[in-house]
This record gives C-alpha cells, structure tokens and sequence, in this order.
C-alpha cells in the first residue's frame, strides 16, 4: 500500500521522473520506433516482442510516442519487479505496469490481470516467451496470447522486434553501455476462424522474428 | 573594404564571417526550394535524385555551420563540452555497427564513461603532450587488459582493435578540434575560431569538389569494392580546390599563402583518404551509412559520415601546425 500512497501524493515526481528517464534512454540508445506494416494509431493493442533483457520493457515503454505511452501497459513480471520499493514504485507510478506472475499461484489464472486490464480499455505490452531467452532466435511462444486473442477478438496484435538492448546491459552488469536500440513494428496479425493453437503461436513468432531483417 | 574589417575586432571579424556563411547557406537553401517547386512539374527520376542529394549536403553543411557557431558563441569550455557529446554520439554509432561480446561490456563502459570525458577535460586543461599519448599509448593497454580480465578469448585481436580503432577516430581525432582553439599564437589572440574554419572550411570543399567532379566526370574507381567513387583524377581536383582555397583563406588565418597551402592540402589528404577508409569500415558491415537502421532508407545519414573526414584531419592539422610553429 505504501507505494500506492507514494504515487497518490506525489504525482509529479514520476512525471519528472518518467521525463528524466526518458532523456536517458533516448541518449544511450536512440530508443528508435520503426513502423513497418502498422501506423503509431491510438487504438487498442497487444504489442508482442521478443524478451532478453529485463530493460526491453522500458525500450518499448520509450519508443512509443506520448500519446500511445500514456494507454499502453506493459506486463512485469511480479517476482522481479516487486523486489524492491524503488522497482515497486517505477512500475506502478511510471510505467503504470501490470504485474503478472511467472509461476502459478494457486486456483487464479495468470491472465486474469491483463484481461482485467483490456477489458477497461488499455494496450498492452507482452513478451509471449514468458522468460528472457538467450539465444539469436526468440524461445517458443506461451499460450497466453492465444487465450487473450481468442477472449478479445477486437484488439489489435502488432508484432515487435527489439533489437540490441542486450547489449546495452548484459545480464549481471550495472553500468548501461551506450549502444543504438530500435523496436521494429510491424502488420497486424489476426486469430484466423478455428486456427489452431500452436499453429497461431508459432505464425506470431514468425512474424516476430520476421521483423528482425526489416 | 579590406582595411575596414582589418579595423574591426577579432569578435567582431567572426561574427561577421559567421554572417557570411549563414547568408551563402540561406541563399542555397532559397535557391534549392525554387528549383524543387520547378522540378515537381516534369518529375524526371535523376533530376529528383540530383537535388536529393543536394540537399542531404545542405543539411550537413548548416548542422555543422551550427555546431561551429554554438561552439564559438558559447566560449572554449562550451565548445569543449559541444564535441565531447559529438564523440559520445559518434562513438554510439561506430560500437553499434561493431559487434562486441559479453566480455567487454566492463571496456565498453570505460570507454564511454571514463576516456572519453577524461580525454576532454585534458584538452579543456590544455594538457596538450599527455592528451596526444593518452589514448594511443595508455588506453591501448587499458582496454584489451579489461577485456581479457572478461574471460572470453574468442574474436580478442579482432574485438581489442574495434574498440580501439572506435576511441582513436571517434574521440581523439575529435578531440582535436576545440584543441585547435585552445592553440596560442604569439599576438594572434582570440582569432583561433578562423583556424577551425579554415580546417572545416577546406575540408569540407575538398570533398564537396571530388564528388561533383567524379559526378560530372567519372574516372576510374582504384578500389571499386570499397568506394564506387573514389579515382586519382577527381580526388586530385578536389586536393587542388582545396589547396586553393587554403591560399584564399590564409589572410584569416597566421599562416602565409605557402604556409596555408601546405597546411591544406595536409589537412586536405587526410580528411579524404580517412573518409575512404571509413568507407571500407561501413562496407564490411554491409551499410551504407552509420547512425539508426532507417538512415539508408530516408538518405539522411548518421553524424559520424558527416564528420568522419574531420577525425583524421583534425589530429594531423593540429600536428603540423605545432610542430611547424613550435607551439
């Protein structure tokens, strides 16, 4: 609860702070949108990306211009992010994250809170791995974009590429290295009639991975 | 006319020569516009792809215009501080296009976050024999020894020699630049922003000649796998502008007519074959330019092909001019 009274009453420390973390993004890494295939437009969407970085929510968090920033909330996940109060604070008062949990906790189902969230209207960011992957190629897609497919067959899906935020804080550093990162955005993609389940996780990644070479 | 800017002083000079290079700068611009509302009507493929370019080169020439105004407006320490940042960004983009593993992300962040600012601040103290051999002789061990303390053996020579080749081009030859108006020249005060000009100035014509002449008149590529550009004959014709205009120019500068010629065709020679060079770097990354991923596709290019020919001119100019006039 203490967070949330943070947040309450000093609303302008995370606007600064969210500005000033901004600024720094931008000169480590450019923090670069490319739209291929689908406009920067404010309607509703799940943008899905690759993962292999815990800062690859703040890059996209970045790129995206302020109008869609302020709709869009990106999925943390909650043993991280919950670890300490400044972390705590960052994704509730800046990023206005949705916290999910890596592993199952009891009879509650895991995307119950991104249902929550699309149900009132928000976009979200999702990294269908579910884990930070460390190879070249993305890991096979969780089923969780499926279901929220499936649920909300309205909702825009928009694949994304993020490309070189390992690099800029390899996994055990502290220090940031500046580096050019971009996200690469591209044509929709849509839950065909009957399209099986694997059969549409595995055309995500594709289209994913696709966006790599634009 | 000539005794009466003679009359003026040396603020007073700069700022009127500034005022004639934003006046010849708004006048190309003017002129461009025009002849873009004309080229609309027939819409001819080359036409459009001429005045591209052309203006893809204005644009260079007022952003550097400006970052030399700013630079001498805001004083030596702020011009100081003007180019550091320009190495930060240059540097941003060489490490992006060169792959570096794991191991020298703690080299990297040295780099970035310690030579670069300390290389600066010894050209700010004037520190001018440690700033020449900080980077060549102290940073080249430094480095690979951080790398090598990473534990990755793999690709070491080929890792150690981008990283360095990175700090070499993007930060010392820079670098060199506000070194040049930290310079002093006995009863030649305050003038030392016309020496950056004459630097830029001859440079940039240079280049700006070898492409139209190889444009107009193309010879034979030397190393048609690096620069489809690049031949004796135009190459020589720009060193012979801007040879010319060094002669020009040396009333700005303390040089005499000789002095300004040798000082820019040295000036000259190193800027051009450094810009092939880094030609060579860019086509063994298979890019057309350096700077984010979409710069190849808008033609807009990356702020280390607009100054690449001035980190190796810069470190050999500052050279022969304090060698040959024992600064």
């Amino acid at each position: 609860m203490t967070d949330l009274q943070h947040t309450q009453r000093h609303p302008w420390l995370a606007k600064v702070f969210g500005y000033g973390l901004l600024g720094f993004v931008r000169l480590l890494t450019g923090a670069q949108a490319r739209w291929y295939g689908s406009p920067p437009k404010a309607e509703q969407r799940i943008y899905f990306a690759n993962h292999q970085s815990h800062a690859d929510l703040v890059m996209i968090w970045a790129a995206l211009p302020e109008e869609l920033r302020s709709i869009t909330r990106p999925i943390a996940a909650r043993d991280y992010w919950t670890k300490s109060d400044f972390k705590r604070w960052i994704t509730t008062a800046v990023f206005n994250a949705v916290y999910v949990d890596r592993e199952r906790q009891g009879d509650e189902d895991p995307l119950q809170p991104l249902i929550d969230a699309l149900q009132s209207g928000d976009s979200l960011i999702i990294f269908p791995e579910g884990t930070r992957g460390h190879a070249a190629e993305p890991q096979a897609f969780k089923a969780g974009l499926y279901n929220l497919a499936l649920r909300f067959p309205d909702v825009v899906l928009v694949p994304a590429w993020i490309a070189n935020v390992q690099r800029v804080m390899p996994k055990g550093e502290v220090v940031p290295v500046p580096v050019l990162c971009s996200v690469t955005f591209g044509a929709p993609i849509r839950l065909e009639p009957g399209e099986e389940r694997r059969a549409f996780l595995d055309r995500a990644r594709a289209a994913v991975i696709a966006l790599r070479d634009v | 006319m000539i005794s009466f800017i003679r009359n003026l002083s040396a603020d007073q000079q700069v700022t009127a020569l500034f005022l004639l290079v934003f006046g010849v700068l708004t006048l190309a611009t003017g002129v461009l516009v025009a002849l873009s509302l004309r080229e609309r009507g027939d819409g001819s493929p080359d036409g459009t792809d001429h005045l591209m370019h052309a203006r893809v080169l204005l644009r260079h020439s007022w952003f550097m215009t400006l970052v030399f105004w700013f630079a001498w407006a805001l004083g030596e320490t702020a011009a100081t501080v003007l180019f550091a940042f320009v190495s930060f960004f240059a540097l941003r983009e060489f490490m992006t296009l060169s792959p570096t593993r794991r191991g020298d992300h703690r080299a990297l962040v040295l780099a970035f976050f310690v030579v670069l600012p300390v290389q600066y601040w010894l050209v700010g103290a004037r520190y001018f024999n440690l700033f020449t051999v900080f980077i060549p002789v102290y940073v080249f061990l430094l480095l690979p020894v951080l790398s090598a303390l990473g534990n990755d053996p793999q690709g070491f020579l080929e890792r150690s020699a981008k990283m360095q080749w990175g700090i070499m081009v993007c930060v010392y030859g820079l670098s060199h630049v506000p070194a040049l108006m930290l310079l002093h020249f006995g009863g030649w005060q305050g003038r030392n922003a016309f020496l950056v000009f004459f630097l830029a100035m001859v440079v940039q014509t240079c280049m700006l000649v070898q492409h139209l002449v190889n444009r107009h008149r193309p010879g034979r590529p030397v190393a048609p796998h690096v620069s489809a550009s690049f031949a004796w004959t135009s190459w020589l014709a720009g060193l012979a502008a801007g040879g010319a205009l060094g002669v020009l120019l040396s009333g700005i500068t303390p040089f005499a007519p000789g002095q300004a010629l040798a000082m820019a065709l040295i000036a000259c020679v190193a800027g051009s074959l450094g810009h092939l060079v880094m030609k060579a770097l860019k086509r063994d990354r298979g890019v057309t330019n350096w700077g984010p991923r979409t710069a190849s596709v808008t033609g807009s290019a990356g702020l280390l092909d607009r100054v690449d020919a001035l980190c190796f001119a810069a470190p050999v100019f500052f050279h022969s001019v304090r060698w040959y006039f024992g600064l």
